[in-house]
């Protein structure tokens, strides 16, 4: 956790701040090689930014299960949360390098759906979709306690889920 | 090292019959590339990591000539994915383990003249090398590749396991491994000081090697 929060995303952060003041110095000098030069980096960081600031709320000591409107939602969509929490679960496990898998909300049909993402791609501007929760499948995330095996970090991160912040991410959406 | 189909001829029709691939052995011992590399990420990332991208290979090879059998193309483009992967993963480490040599030691020869030629001099092509390695988001590789239309070096990168040689046309000759799993367990979230010291134990000769018979 603090290697993850204090290095990794530090890191998103300090690149993410110098990707824009010099994005900013290029507009500045219509420099248009230059700014799309940078869209990598912003993208990048700023992925990395924005998903690993959903995920510290995603998480919670307590952990629990989803209730409510939530439920009501997974239940609609994929029949139970046994079966969002395989499909989740199969997604992550066989996402291939880095990247996330997310449960998502999907404004237009107003439901869920399970996606992924690779490497930091933000779910909202690379999909539409509003993230509710993400699964970081990065190497980092894991792998200093459970080595190559991604599985048993995905079937115990279920252990620790923040529903309540998910189902407030829903009715935010929703709105 | 790399099996093939291979045909055997039966009295009334060929049989095509799948030889399985296998993990390579390491030239050394686990513990041999300290303190560059440990024996711990060496031994996960052989009989763990690139096992299991054998495995998956064989799977997947296996299911494909099924779904062959049956002319049944969309499960044969669904596996695509698979074989690319685990194909890529298995081609990638097992010249990954050659690139690695105990002793290190710096490029001669023609292979030195060819970097020269390239890149001005070993230093440049190492500052290459590993800004290239450290920029590198997510999941890769950075390559130094021949390209043997134009008789000239390069560095490149693919994302994932994505090999080097189907992928590009580039001869691979050497791989920086920047998946988390080559280098975090001792080197954190550094990456700039792994691909730093993977120069200390790199297998010169096995470049300059596989130059020779790029250029063959």
């Amino acid at each position: 956790m603090q290697l993850h929060h204090q290095k990794h995303h530090q890191t998103y952060v300090t690149s993410l701040n110098q990707a824009e003041e010099k994005f900013l110095e290029a507009k500045e000098k219509n420099d248009l090689k230059t700014m799309i030069a940078l869209t990598s980096q912003l993208r990048f960081n700023g992925g990395g930014h924005i998903n690993h600031s959903i995920l510290w709320q995603n998480y919670s000591p307590k952990g629990g299960e989803p209730e409510g409107d939530l439920l009501k939602a997974i239940e609609a969509n994929f029949g139970s949360f046994d079966t969002l929490k395989n499909g989740l679960s199969s997604s992550a496990v066989s996402l291939q390098g880095s990247g996330w898998t997310w449960l998502g909300y999907n404004k237009s049909t107003n439901s869920l759906a399970i996606a992924t993402c690779s490497n930091q791609d933000p779910l909202e501007p690379t999909t539409g979709l509003v993230p509710l929760l993400g699964i970081d499948v990065w190497e980092h995330a894991y792998y200093l306690q459970y080595k190559n095996v991604r599985a048993d970090y995905v079937k115990n991160v279920f252990k620790i889920i923040n529903w309540k912040d998910v189902a407030t991410r829903l009715a935010t959406a929703r709105q």
